[in-house]
């Protein structure tokens, strides 16, 4: 489903890595570790399509991101979500932009226990619920690719527990799932280390 | 051209030219102002027409550093190619230069001839508008603090900017036949009497040496600060 | 719902939402408009022959003023990311945040444009043609100036940029709306200007888009 082949990528000046290779079928996950600056999150931005790699190819079900955008979720440290806009109106425009049909945004309503919050401006949101709403349309608009940069960061444990269950239900269907984590995933997972300082 | 695009060999062919191109708008200027001081004069203008020489190619000149710019800025966006970038962030000072310089001597050259230093006559606006492109060109590349996506800004501004110039061309002279100056400007003005053209086109071939020798040096000068700049990098990287 | 018509309807809650930027704006040109009096004294005679002219800048520097907000906010709060990832190329994401800007608040504008011009003594016959001068010019504003938001993403003092990159680019409308109210002030027909202002707006229209696009891709990276 992915394959990333001789990846180097660059900021400025500075090379973050030489040469990277990862390939992830369908039911699989990767977590990828790595000291603060090693690269996780501009790895996953590549892979999205949002920075040029200096050197290799990447490619999601065979094609370049720039085509793949509609098969691949990108959740991000932040939630893009604007503060004086109702949680509904936000989910409704974000499952609905990424594809997902009535009956998709409200089963991930109800996953996620956003009924509750569905009429509050997002600013009155805390962290988690604000990480709960971002991750709403990954469960709305079904899409194969998670990458998914800390996602766990901001839940308490009981919400850890159940994007643990909500990944593997992702990867049981025919999903793949690549997580930058400071801390193991809750979910049987391959390992890549882009090392760094620590 | 596409061999120059590679840094080591523009350093190696540039390097003789450096001083080659000095040297000729050296001998350039002097035989220009030397032809201009000794050329008649108008008899309508008098001495003061000797301001034309600094002038008419200052404004030619501006509007050339331009086009480097823009086709620069082209070749940056398209072929990623940083030396374009160079060549680009390189033409916008001495080209901001030259036209202020036409600005500065068309007023200079208003006051005796026109008696007020600045009207609002077509060719002089365009001039000033040409102006406004550099400052928001040297604005914006100020502004961003990562040099790539300054790199890039840029030259989607300078491409921009190549396509509108002749847009902005067309507007200014379409408003000046809709509000004509009351002002003593001779239409026709650009037919020059031959006495003039050796001087004209003297300091034209000057004016046109100096722009390559200060764009050339500047371009090898940016090349060499991006190098010291990897270099110090790399040294803190292993320190 | 189309998603052309999810992300229009987006844009024009977000221009409406918090703030209200189009009543900024033409509270502005309110503004604007009532200092040119107080700096050039009240006698009609000197006010109404500038009246559609001082309009029509007021127009386009009050068009500046929401547009600093347009890509921004969503730079900031990783939306633009989402944005990317939607169902239709970053070029119609900006040819629809654009067009947005124009209804949200270049339309606002466009009414309020004849009514300033009116205070300040413009003949009552030419404020229909003020209201479709506005209309086209802002129309080419509104692209023009997406553009300059767009390069402007990740600048420091965004908003002052943006003028500064935008402000030479809006001369050619500046000059064609200017020239059809001039024109019809003479007695002349504004039609030639009109339709320059139009062609214009068109290009900015189809030009617009691409380069801003290009600039988002260049602050996401």
């Amino acid at each position: 489903m992915l394959s990333v082949t001789g990846l180097s990528l660059s900021r400025g000046e500075r090379v973050l890595f030489r040469d990277l290779s990862l390939a992830l079928d369908a039911g699989q996950a990767v977590a990828l570790t790595g000291a603060n600056g090693a690269g996780k999150t501009s790895l996953l931005r590549a892979i999205a399509g949002f920075l040029r790699p200096d050197a290799g190819t990447i490619a999601v079900d065979g094609q370049p991101p720039a085509e793949a955008r509609d098969r691949l979720h990108f959740l991000g440290h932040q939630d893009g979500l604007k503060g004086q806009r109702l949680t509904g109106n936000e989910l409704d425009f974000q499952a609905r932009w990424l594809g997902a049909d009535a009956a998709g945004t409200a089963h991930a309503i109800q996953t996620l226990g956003l009924d509750p919050l569905l009429d509050l401006e997002t600013r009155k949101l805390s962290a988690g619920q604000r990480r709960r709403l971002a991750l709403a349309r990954l469960i709305a608009a079904p899409r194969p690719l998670w990458l998914m940069d800390e996602p766990f960061a901001p839940l308490d444990a009981g919400w850890r527990e159940a994007l643990g269950r909500l990944m593997a239900e992702h990867l049981v269907g025919g999903g793949a799932i690549l997580a930058a984590v400071h801390d193991p995933l809750p979910i049987p997972a391959a390992a890549l280390d882009l090392g760094g300082l620590s | 051209m596409f061999g120059l695009a590679n840094p080591d060999r523009f350093m190696r062919v540039t390097r003789p030219l450096v001083p080659l191109a000095w040297g000729a708008a050296a001998i350039l200027l002097a035989v220009g102002v030397w032809l201009s001081f000794s050329a008649p004069e108008d008899y309508q203008q008098g001495s003061t027409v000797r301001i034309m020489f600094i002038h008419v190619p200052a404004a030619t000149l501006g509007l050339g550093a331009y086009l480097a710019l823009g086709v620069s800025s082209f070749f940056a966006l398209v072929f990623r190619h940083a030396l374009a970038d160079a060549a680009a962030r390189a033409a916008a000072l001495p080209g901001a230069m030259f036209t202020s310089l036409a600005l500065i001597t068309g007023a200079l050259w208003g006051q005796p001839m026109w008696g007020t230093w600045w009207v609002w006559d077509a060719r002089l606006t365009s001039v000033l508008v040409l102006f406004l492109f550099y400052l928001g060109y040297m604005a914006l590349r100020a502004s961003i603090d990562d040099e790539q996506k300054a790199a890039r800004a840029a030259a989607v501004l300078g491409l921009v900017g190549l396509v509108n110039l002749p847009i902005v061309k067309f507007s200014v002279d379409w408003w000046n036949t809709l509000h004509q100056p009351a002002s003593l400007i001779r239409s026709g003005g650009t037919s020059v009497d031959p006495a003039f053209l050796p001087a004209l086109l003297t300091m034209m071939a000057a004016y046109g040496a100096l722009f390559l020798a200060v764009w050339v040096t500047a371009i090898r000068t940016e090349v060499t600060r991006r190098r010291v700049l990897t270099l110090r990098q790399r040294r803190a990287a292993m320190a | 719902m189309s998603a052309a018509a999810l992300l229009f309807r987006r844009e024009l809650a977000l221009s409406w939402g918090g703030g209200g930027g189009p009543l900024v704006a033409v509270g502005f040109l309110a503004t604007l408009t009532t200092l040119i009096p107080l700096a050039a004294g009240a006698d009609p005679t000197r006010l109404a022959p500038l009246a559609a002219a001082v309009a029509w800048v007021a127009l386009a520097l009050a068009s500046l003023l929401s547009l600093e907000r347009l890509f921004e906010r969503d730079h900031e709060d990783g939306a633009l990311d989402l944005l990317a990832l939607g169902p239709l190329p970053l070029e119609a994401v900006c040819a629809l945040k654009a067009l947005a800007h124009w209804v949200g608040t270049g339309l606002p504008l466009a009414l309020a444009a004849p009514v300033a011009a009116l205070a300040l003594g413009l003949a009552p016959s030419l404020a229909p043609l003020a209201l479709v001068a506005g209309l086209l010019g802002g129309l080419g504003f509104s692209f023009i100036g997406a553009l300059g938001a767009a390069l402007a993403l990740g600048a420091r003092r965004g908003g002052l940029l943006i003028a500064a990159v935008v402000l030479p680019l809006f001369i050619p409308p500046v000059i064609f709306g200017g020239g059809a109210l001039a024109r019809a002030a003479d007695g002349q027909s504004p039609l030639q200007a009109l339709a320059l202002l139009a062609a214009y707006a068109l290009f900015a229209a189809a030009v617009s888009p691409l380069a801003a696009a290009a600039a988002v891709r260049n602050a996401q990276s």
